[in-house]
Order: C-alpha cells, then structure tokens, then sequence
C-alpha cells in the first residue's frame, strides 16, 4: 500500500484538544461532520485544504491528552495518509491501528521534512520517499498488524468472531 | 531476576510464568469503565454484530462528562446509555449525579489492589493510586472488550519515582505531580508504567494518593502505581467490591530508569497555558488577573481538596467580578462537605457549588469562560480551547491556591493572601 501526498508539519505535544476540540464531543457524532473539525484549534486552514493521500509531519508526542478516538476519525475522514511523528502518546497510538491510519515513528523523517514537501510512504517496505531522501521505519508488532491489515479494529474483530457481512 | 509491578500483573493476568517489556499480551480487564462516550461505544458493539455483551459483569458505566445533560443531543446520548445497559445486564451503572468516574469506580469499591482496569478515558490511570494497574484505551477498544472481553496490551517498560523527605506546609500531591512532570516532559513517561516510591508518597492520605496517577496521564504514562498499604486497606474498608490480592514489585526489578525528587524542595506551583508541563513556582505568576477559579475534577474535587479550600475561604468573600465554581467529584463527597459545612462556606462567599460531574473541565458547561478570560484550576488538563474557547487561558494548580486566588481575583501564593 502506498500513500502519496503533501507534508502538513506541526510540532510537539499537538494535543487531542486541538486536533477535536472536546466541546464537540457528544454533539459532533458523524464521522463527515467529524472531520470538518479536524486540527480547528491548532491550523484552521488544515479542514479545508487538506487532500487525499496527505501526510501530517508532527514531532514527539503527537496525540497525548484526551483518549478521544474522534481525534483520529477525523483525520480518517479526511482521508489523511498517514502520520510521521517523533513519537506517539500511547492511547492516539492504539487508536490510530484500530482505525488502520498508518502511525509511523520515524524522527529522521521528522527531521528533514517541511510543509508542503512531497512525499509517498510505502509500508510494506516501512521506507518514506522524498527529495531530502529515503527515511525508514520499523513494521508494526507482527501482534498487532493483523488488526492494522484487517482495516482496523472492528472488522478485525468480526472476523475473529466469525462474524458474518 | 525481579519484575517490575507491571510485568508481574500483566504475567499474572496472563496465565504466563514471566513477561518482558515491549512483549505482546491478551487479556481480560477486572473492570472496563466508560462514561459519556457509552453510547458511541454501544453503536460500534452493534456494527461488530453479536447479539450479547460478552461479560456485562465487568463493565461499569458512570455518567459524568456533560451531567445533568446540559442539550438536548446530551439527553438523547444518556438515553441510548440508559437502554443499552437495560437491554445488556450492565448492573454497574450510575446515572447523573453520582459522580466523576474515577472517583465512582473509587469509592464503589472498583478499584482494588491487582486488579486490571481498562477505561475509555485517558484520567483511567487514577485507580492506580490503590496499587490496580489501571490504563486509558479508545473507544473502539471498549465496544471490541464488550464483544470478546479480550483486549491486547503491549508490557511497558517501568520508571521509578522516588520521593524523599517530606513536603513543606501548603505542599500538596498536586504541586508535587506538577513539578516532576515541568521536570520530566508532556512525553517524560511515555508508555510507560511509572511507580511512585519513598516516604512521601507513603505519608500521603488515601485521596492525596489518588491526584498522582490521574496527572501522569500528562506525562504521557500508560498507568501509574503506588504501592498499597495500610493507609489503602483503611480507605477500602467497607467499599472493596470483594477480596483483593496486592501486587508488588520486586527489590530488584529493572527499571527503564530510576529519578529522585527531594519533596523539601518543592514549592505550590501552577501549570501556565496552554500545557501541563509549562509549570512554574506560584511566586512567578502572582498577580495573574483572573475571572474564575474552578475547584472541582478527577484530580482535585475529593473532600479534603474540599476542606483546604473551606478553610482558606471561610469568613472571606470572592473577590468582585470573580466566579467560584466549586463542583464535588461524587455524591459522597458532596454530602460529606455539606455535612462539614464546606458547602455553605463556599455559597456564602459568593461562590456557587454545582452537581457532580466533569463539569466546564473540557468546555462542556457549568461555567465555561468567556473569549479573553482567564481561568485558575483545580483540573488536570490546561490545553488550548480545553475549556470551551481557544481565546481563554487556564492556569492549574492545587485547591489552596485556587482557593486564594478567588479571594485575591488574582493568582496569589495561599501564604500571601
């Protein structure tokens, strides 16, 4: 699977506030209307140009706060490639591969890259493609890969349990 | 060689003789907490497509975020929570006005020594503070748990927190969380299962305990550990669910690393906008102007937080222009202060005292602040726009200096009031 878009580059700690502001959370439950608050407190430009296959560029901590799964559903929504980032909070993480958005640790890449730079991520390979180079980063726990390539956590979950369509 | 506190209760929960960090493992939670977001839950448990919540036993569901509900979209969400539970058996479940959910699960009798508690709400690691180990998982997680009651869990790595000596007089466990996290980072614990040792942590009262684990979710922990002990055991007298078996780690387990802190040295500090780790000595930013101070929330709302700001309140008046909002964290402590005449206090300061809940904490309601104010907090979490408006300012500190700053109207030192 390839992913081939433009960098949106943040810095540390962006927080889940800032990515779903939490006053939208019990008002704000379509996965459409999500995504029309995505990354509103930190660059309100981000919901309205951001397009398909696009990569945020983001370094440590990317995520912490809220365990708020919105968070990552909006990005889903506006169908973001990925996220590269120094480091992840934990709970962002976890949800990123129950809602299979590629979450990929790689500081090189965090290092080199800037806004607007073009770039494709190959994953099978775990190498990011650029013009300031070729950045790689480890696959996921083979443990959990199954839940990443199942399409996330919930059809994942339907099929363990041998759940039918 | 030894283990860890995480390492053995992980190996434990299990079934395996030992397990290592970064080590994969499957388990069922003793308890599976959600609030609010039940009824975004109980719509992704419908999409997996069994009929039956596998193990209802287990979960516990409490209202807590937007309570009373302030809409009426937050009505219908607490109406779908209402027959969800019916309709599945969930027994565990307590509706508006009970309480924050961590103090629920607290004082419910939850939150036990070895037990393994997984919520949906990143504060889950507070139940930590009675020697669970207790982690924050999303939402998705929490409808897969209600489906199969297995869940994967990665085994952290462990940092050791020893605190020595004793803290100074208007020290609290807030100001001593803060510090260590402006010490170590918004990512300090990443991942990671941080234990807090020595003979502070130990002279520490129950609810004191309980502030620690809740703030490391700001330092990026997946839980946080205190060991229990007879201060424990006391607390849980009369409200333990069951019979409980406590964890501890061993003398020589490994540990990612090992930190110091000399609790004499620590001063009443405040986290200044917009992140947790932005923390300086209450002294540096006295003087702030505020319009509201907020005394309330999973970390701070418990009845000795309570009881310090009664007695720093008594007999004064909220400055003018200034709101108090003093918000319980349960039912219990509510009754409890009314009956010590905290309360009372608090109303006839001109400070208005509202139903437990979560409250303005994450911009919800109950007084939320207007563009341009500035805000002083018992709560745990001071981000951009946390509170509602991205163009307001939160300062967090402990119930005595929200306490005086109210009267001041501006942030103050409780020794200077």
């Amino acid at each position: 699977m390839s992913i081939k878009g433009k960098v949106w580059k943040y810095g540390d700690d962006v927080n889940t506030d800032v990515i779903f502001p939490g006053k939208y959370t019990y008002t704000v439950s379509d996965p459409a209307e999500m995504g029309e608050h995505a990354l509103e407190d930190l660059d309100p430009e981000f919901r309205f140009n951001v397009q398909p296959g696009d990569v945020i560029v983001a370094g440590k901590n990317f995520g912490c706060g809220s365990s708020r799964e919105q968070a990552v559903t909006c990005l889903v929504t506006k169908q973001v490639g990925a996220v590269v980032a120094r480091s992840f909070a934990r709970i962002y993480y976890r949800n990123c591969i129950n809602n299979a958005l590629p979450a990929i640790t790689c500081p090189e890449a965090v290092d080199a890259l800037e806004n607007g730079d073009e770039i494709e991520v190959d994953l099978e390979a775990g190498e990011i493609h650029s013009a300031k180079g070729t950045f790689t980063f480890p696959p996921l726990p083979e443990a959990v890969m199954g839940i990443f390539e199942a399409g996330g956590l919930i059809p994942y979950t339907r099929k363990r349990l041998g759940v039918g369509e | 060689m030894g283990h860890t506190f995480a390492e053995k209760i992980l190996a434990q929960k299990a079934g395996l003789p030992e397990v290592v960090p970064g080590q994969i493992v499957e388990i069922t939670p003793d308890a599976a907490l959600s609030h609010d977001n039940t009824a975004p839950i109980s719509g992704i448990f419908r999409k997996i497509g069994v009929s039956d919540v596998a193990r209802p036993d287990i979960h516990v569901v409490v209202l807590d975020h937007a309570c009373p509900a302030p809409t009426t979209k937050h009505a219908q969400n607490h109406k779908v929570i209402r027959q969800f539970v019916a309709e599945h058996g969930i027994e565990s479940f307590y509706d508006v006005g009970r309480g924050v959910c961590h103090q629920v699960l607290a004082e419910e009798g939850f939150a036990l020594p070895g037990a393994l508690i997984l919520g949906s709400d990143s504060h889950t690691p507070t139940a930590g503070a009675f020697g669970a180990f207790s982690a924050g998982i999303g939402r998705s997680e929490m409808a897969a748990i209600m489906a199969t009651a297995r869940i994967w869990l990665r085994v952290p790595e462990s940092l050791k927190i020893v605190v020595h000596g004793r803290l100074r007089e208007g020290v609290t466990s807030k100001d001593l969380a803060l510090h260590v996290i402006g010490d170590q980072g918004a990512d300090g614990g990443l991942y990671q299962s941080v234990e807090w040792h020595g003979e502070v942590i130990e002279a520490l009262d129950q609810e004191s305990r309980m502030v620690i684990p809740n703030l490391m979710a700001e330092m990026g922990a997946k839980n946080s550990y205190i060991p229990p002990d007879d201060v424990t055991f006391q607390w849980l007298e009369g409200r333990a669910r069951g019979p409980f078996e406590p964890v501890y780690p061993d003398e020589d387990a490994t540990y990612a690393r090992v930190v110091e802190y000399d609790a004499a040295a620590i001063e009443p500090v405040v986290a200044k906008p917009h992140t947790v780790d932005n923390v300086a000595p209450v002294r540096e930013v006295a003087g702030t102007r505020i319009d509201e101070a907020f005394l309330g929330t999973c970390t701070n709302g418990r009845l000795s937080d309570l009881a310090m700001a009664a007695r720093v309140i008594e007999g004064r008046m909220v400055a003018p222009g200034v709101r108090l909002i003093v918000i319980p964290a349960s039912s219990e402590v509510y009754l409890a202060a009314l009956d010590a005449g905290y309360l009372r206090t608090f109303v006839e300061a001109g400070g208005v005292v509202e139903s437990p809940g979560c409250g303005p904490c994450m911009g919800n309601h109950m007084g939320v602040p207007a563009e341009g104010e500035v805000a002083v907090s018992t709560a745990n979490r001071n981000f951009r726009g946390r509170m509602g408006t991205k163009e307001s300012e939160v300062y967090l500190a402990s119930p005595l200096v929200v306490a005086a700053s109210a009267i001041a109207g501006k942030i103050v030192h409780p020794d200077n009031l």
